[in-house]
């Protein structure tokens, strides 16, 4: 029950922020933010199924799907929240495709291991983990 | 060394100081004149990195103006560190501006204060209306020559109050409380956004009055006019010319910008922030707290 495991999509993620050194971490995080995928039409018009996601200091609403057991994730936020949407994409990335199980083993700390806890602070990454519970949460109670 | 003031709209000519603010016509203007320095200071950390205004450097204040280990602003070394990597000199005008109706920004301003940078001034409107106005940002980093700037040692007995000072001022002058009003009630611990800067108990400090930091943001983004701020702390808080005033918020970034207000637009010559706020004052031990929606007393 207690074992986590970090996928492979996530593994690389952080890898690739942490062969940077941390002042160009930042410029990573941005590129996230501008790839935040827009979301899907049926989602879009149907904001009551999103969940905003109160940890973050900017609105942020998160919504997973779970179909044969495969997870997709979809998150919308400002365009005058670039570090809120660049957590977002880096998770909806990271987890979608994944199973429901590897999206519960994601480690609860996984936002603190990508090396942006001194270049964002600890306090913003908070947001990001508030995001990943929630998500672990929807996984399993759709699953 | 200092740039002229911005005197070409009426409302800055009612305040106190009509120098701590300029509009965006005359940043516009002035951008890139010898002596200014302009400072992007956000709520959002990527904000900056996403546009900002032509040759303004960005100024954090969770990476940079806090020290990365004990709950303080970093010291004179660490301020002529940071403000020599910006590029910025003891003389020169700074000109902030943030996001947030400049929370950050006049945060930043507080704490260049609070080494004694003489000229420093806020963007009335700050970030958005200069973007809602189409005027031009650059995603291209600004490319400013290291300085020298001066170590400062910082002083916090004018500006800033610490939570001793608090316990002892209550019932002195008067305590302007600027968070939302559940959160001076004490129906909540946190504001309704932020619950990670949340804290144990709920409430107020016994004689604080509630006036939101909003009240002093006009419709357009800008402050309000003298006339209406007299009216909001003058005659409605009863805040008066030679009182001692503390205004705290939850981390001190809201009533910065009550400071500000108070300070520099109205006159009120000891304004101190308490920068600890509920966040330090809500967890602390045995000391006092009201609940509900009026002051209380000691």
């Amino acid at each position: 029950m207690s074992t986590t495991h970090v996928p492979e999509t996530l593994a690389e993620i952080r890898d690739d922020f942490l062969e940077l050194p941390e002042a160009e971490r930042l410029q990573l995080l941005l590129e996230f933010s501008n790839e935040l995928p827009a979301v899907s039409d049926e989602v879009a018009s149907h904001p009551e199924m999103y969940e905003r996601v109160a940890e973050c200091q900017s609105p942020v609403y998160i919504h997973v799907d779970v179909q044969d057991d495969v997870v997709t994730m979809h998150a919308t936020a400002p365009p005058e929240a670039p570090t809120t949407r660049g957590f977002a994409s880096i998770l909806v990335q990271g987890i979608t495709g994944l199973s429901a199980d590897e999206v519960i083993a994601i480690p609860d700390d996984y936002p603190q291991s990508i090396g942006l806890t001194r270049a964002v602070s600890p306090l913003r990454i908070a947001g990001m983990t508030g995001m990943l519970l929630r998500v672990k949460r929807q996984v399993a109670q759709k699953r | 060394m200092t740039i002229e003031s911005d005197t070409s709209v009426a409302k800055f000519a009612e305040y106190a100081e009509p120098g701590r603010l300029v509009s965006t016509e005359w940043l516009a203007a002035h951008l890139g004149d010898p002596g200014l320095v302009v400072v992007e200071s956000d709520e959002d950390v990527l904000l900056y990195e996403t546009g900002h205004i032509p040759g303004a450097v960005k100024v954090d204040w969770h990476t940079e103006l806090n020290d990365p280990v004990v709950r303080d602003y970093v010291d004179g070394e660490g301020f002529a560190e940071l403000l020599g990597r910006k590029g910025i000199e003891r003389s020169d005008t700074v000109v902030i501006y943030g996001d947030k109706n400049n929370w950050w920004a006049a945060y930043a301003l507080w704490v260049f204060s609070l080494f004694g940078h003489e000229d420093v001034r806020l963007l009335d409107g700050g970030r958005d209306r200069w973007i809602a106005e189409g005027r031009e940002i650059t995603t291209a980093p600004a490319d400013r020559p290291v300085t020298e700037y001066p170590v400062v040692a910082r002083d916090d007995s004018v500006l800033r109050a610490y939570k001793d000072d608090v316990v002892a001022f209550i019932g002195t002058g008067p305590l302007i409380d600027v968070r939302s009003p559940e959160e001076y009630s004490g129906e909540r611990t946190s504001a309704p956004a932020y619950p990670e800067e949340g804290a144990l108990r709920a409430g107020h400090i016994p004689t604080a009055q509630s006036v939101p930091w909003a009240k002093a943001v006009a419709e357009d983004g800008g402050f309000k006019s003298r006339a209406e701020l007299d009216a909001i702390y003058r005659e409605g808080a009863g805040i008066a010319d030679g009182d001692d005033v503390i205004a705290y918020c939850r981390i001190g970034e809201r009533s910065s910008h009550t400071w500000f207000v108070l300070k520099h637009l109205l006159g009120i010559e000891n304004v101190r922030n308490y920068d600890g706020s509920w966040t330090e004052w809500g967890s602390a031990v045995r000391v006092p707290i009201v609940t509900g929606a009026e002051p209380g007393t000691l």
